[in-house]
């Protein structure tokens, strides 16, 4: 039986993520994985992404890992766990290890995922191999220090994309990754966010138990980079759900589904405004960039209620 | 009972290959080690092998779930050549650093720009310094022969390091030559199982594997690498030797050709020694005294016993299949690593530097024959004319 996803019950669950890490408080990455690895009860194997998560749970001689863990690259996350996958299969198969319903699971930020991690994920998912990748999708380089990623919002103030005098901040939008993975036809991709808990535990158990290649993004807060207090993370991910500039949807065999549907769509300036990155945004002359931005988010929500059959 | 065929280098390859039977293959194509994978997954496709193949997406994903699968266990192979490795490049070192004991099959091919397809050795001079034992293969028995031991001398409980075993690329890959094929089940039996110690399966026990590393504890880390590298040489000489009161060849660090009794010799490497071999005999016909030494392990470099079998010579020539762009007199790394083996051995004699068939040009037995030539040249003369020569090229 499945631990049912009830607080009472999920708190008698082993850590598999051990306290004592190096994450900044308030990470998304770390309230992501623990949501993550609570949902899924029996063994796993996690690969990791070079990155924050990576870094900050791992200086040797300590783990922070009380399940087998393994980071090899920045840009590999997905054929290492592959390979693990192909030979824990490979070892069943000719009797050398017993089967053990084994989950693999890797872990990359959109740096390592959106862009320098994408063909090695492309790649695995085509292959099939019986694993979920997780983005924790923070919206730029923040382990080396806020740089721009293709995963970085229109207007954001990053350390490569610096709002300055004549370019006021990155100016491009973001590459829509989850669309990516869904037109690989894959069984399950999502789109989630720690703020609803039991959507993203309960998709994690979907993906887990798709029999193939599975993929979630999941946003994530960083507050060094997006400049909110350390305690806003969950409030202000949710906020970024509910202005629709990051829906939670899924796509299982196919079929697109809209998870959650915010009662109200508020304008994602109220979600920009609570992030310092954005905020040469209020400039007056800047205005133009907000409306581009809220243009986006409709656009792509629009789309989204399409696909899902809710428009 | 073992049998003879009639197998291009790269067949042999993928024969040792079934008969090896890896629990996992991760390769992606690339000329001219392609006809490996092809035939191996010939192997997979017929049911003749348990192996998982994964046919990845680029070099850099092959060595990425090579060094997954290592970790977790498994025994693991892969074949790759020229771009395709300096594709995997970042991740050959991991490999050596994760203590993966990966095999790979390099088909030594010409590395960009301008592409060229053909054979010379610059592909794997790109990774002397990954941590990789590297080992050379004048012919297709060769790599054969060498690819068996190299599971055992990877997985060897004192080394766990990765393996290359390098061959050229067309000349032997794609040359057809009569190989013995060893009993599968004589085979079997000398590769025996593999026993990881730490594997990342072991559920019951987590590991972790790459974690961050700093200052503090890299460097040991460094160290542990040489330890292995250092014990590398005794366990490839304790396997030869099995392997050659099983299978009836004898291999060692390096092949000395009428050496012993040589007043000069040349150093090469892969197949040129073939050619050189038939130049030796025919100058010793002439009554010269002449000699080949054919370098088999090429990483962990045996300096020592090159300084003991090469001492007694007059003069010695190296022939280099790619350029050291810059180093000193734009030399080939052979070469380089040779003299300063000697030096620092306490060899004093005339040496000099032959780059040669780059990007697949022929080297012809008349063109070793004027380096033998020259050394015997120096041999008189106490020097030589050149230090560095590029033979046969259009100036």
């Amino acid at each position: 039986m499945a631990t049912k996803l009830v607080p009472k019950e999920l708190m008698k669950r082993p850590e598999r993520l051990a306290p004592g890490h190096r994450l900044c408080a308030g990470c998304g990455a770390s309230i992501i994985v623990r949501q993550m690895m609570a949902a899924i009860d029996g063994p796993v194997v996690l690969a990791n992404a070079t990155g924050c998560l990576e870094v900050a749970t791992t200086i040797y001689p300590y783990t922070a890992w009380r399940v087998p863990w393994i980071h090899n690259a920045f840009e590999n996350a997905a054929s290492t766990i592959s390979g693990v996958e192909a030979a824990y299969r490979s070892l069943v198969r000719q009797g050398k290890m017993e089967e053990q319903n084994v989950k693999f699971i890797a872990f990359g930020g959109d740096g390592g995922t959106y862009d320098i991690g994408i063909q090695a994920l492309s790649g695995a998912a085509e292959r099939g191999h019986q694993f979920l990748y997780v983005c924790y999708d923070n919206g730029a380089y923040m382990n080396t220090g806020i740089q721009r990623s293709s995963a970085t919002p229109l207007g954001a103030n990053t350390t490569t994309s610096p709002a300055g005098k004549a370019i006021p901040g990155k100016q491009q939008n973001r590459k829509d990754l989850t669309a990516i993975m869904a037109a690989h036809n894959i069984p399950y991709v999502a789109q989630a966010s720690p703020s609803r808990w039991r959507d993203l535990m309960e998709k994690t158990r979907k993906a887990v138990n798709c029999g193939g290649a599975a993929f979630i993004n999941v946003l994530s807060s960083c507050n060094r980079g997006w400049r909110h207090a350390a305690d806003e993370t969950i409030e202000i991910t949710q906020l970024g759900v509910d202005t629709c500039y990051w829906p939670l949807y899924e796509v299982e065999n196919g079929e697109w589904r809209l998870t959650y549907k915010p009662k109200e769509k508020p304008p994602v300036e109220e979600w920009l405004e609570r992030q310092g990155r954005f905020r040469h945004l209020f400039r007056p002359e800047n205005r133009h960039i907000i409306d581009q931005f809220q243009e986006e988010v409709d656009l792509r929500w629009e789309r989204l209620l399409r696909l899902c059959g809710e428009a | 009972m073992s049998t003879f065929e009639a197998l291009a280098g790269n067949e042999a390859v993928a024969t040792a290959m079934r008969q090896i039977n890896p629990d996992l293959v991760a390769a992606y194509p690339i000329t001219p080690q392609t006809s490996t994978v092809q035939k191996f997954a010939d192997f997979v496709s017929d049911g003749l092998v348990d192996t998982e193949f994964v046919c990845v997406e680029s070099e850099h994903s092959a060595m990425s779930a090579c060094v997954g699968a290592s970790a977790a266990g498994a025994r693991v192979m892969t074949a790759t050549a020229a771009n395709g490795l300096a594709l995997m490049w970042e991740i050959v070192y991991i490999a050596a650093s994760n203590r993966c004991p990966i095999v790979m099959s390099l088909v030594n091919r010409a590395l960009s720009g301008p592409i060229n397809i053909h054979c010379d050795h610059s592909d794997v001079m790109g990774m002397r310094d990954a941590g990789w034992i590297i080992l050379f293969s004048e012919s297709g028995q060769e790599a054969y022969d060498n690819l068996i031991q190299a599971v055992r001398i990877a997985e060897h409980p004192d080394v766990l390091l990765p393996v290359a075993v390098c061959q050229d690329g067309f000349i032997t890959s794609h040359g057809m030559e009569r190989v013995e094929v060893y009993d599968d089940p004589d085979v079997k039996a000398f590769v025996g199982q593999f026993k990881p110690q730490w594997s990342l399966l072991d559920l019951e026990n987590p590991k972790t594997y790459g974690p961050l590393d700093f200052y503090d504890y890299y460097y040991e880390h460094k160290r542990q690498q040489v330890d292995a590298m250092e014990h590398a040489q005794g366990v490839i000489m304790e396997v030869a030797k099995e392997f050659n009161a099983k299978f009836g060849r004898d291999y060692g660090l390096f092949e000395s050709y009428r050496v012993e009794d040589a007043d000069v010799a040349v150093v090469a490497a892969n197949s040129t020694a073939g050619t050189a071999k038939v130049v030796v005999d025919q100058l010793r016909g002439d009554g010269l005294k002449v000699g080949l030494l054919k370098p088999r392990l090429f990483r962990p470099f045996p300096a020592k016993e090159l300084a003991d079998a090469l001492g007694h010579l007059k003069a010695v020539a190296v022939m280099d299949r790619s350029i050291s762009f810059g180093a000193m007199e734009n030399a080939g790394p052979l070469f380089l690593e040779l003299a300063a083996a000697l030096a620092l051995h306490g060899v004093q004699m005339p040496m000099a530097d032959y780059v040669y068939g780059l990007g697949g040009r022929d080297i012809l037995p008349g063109e070793i024959e004027s380096v033998y030539r020259d050394m015997l040249h120096a041999a008189e003369t106490g020097q030589v004319e050149q230090m560095v020569t590029y033979l046969s090229v259009r100036e």
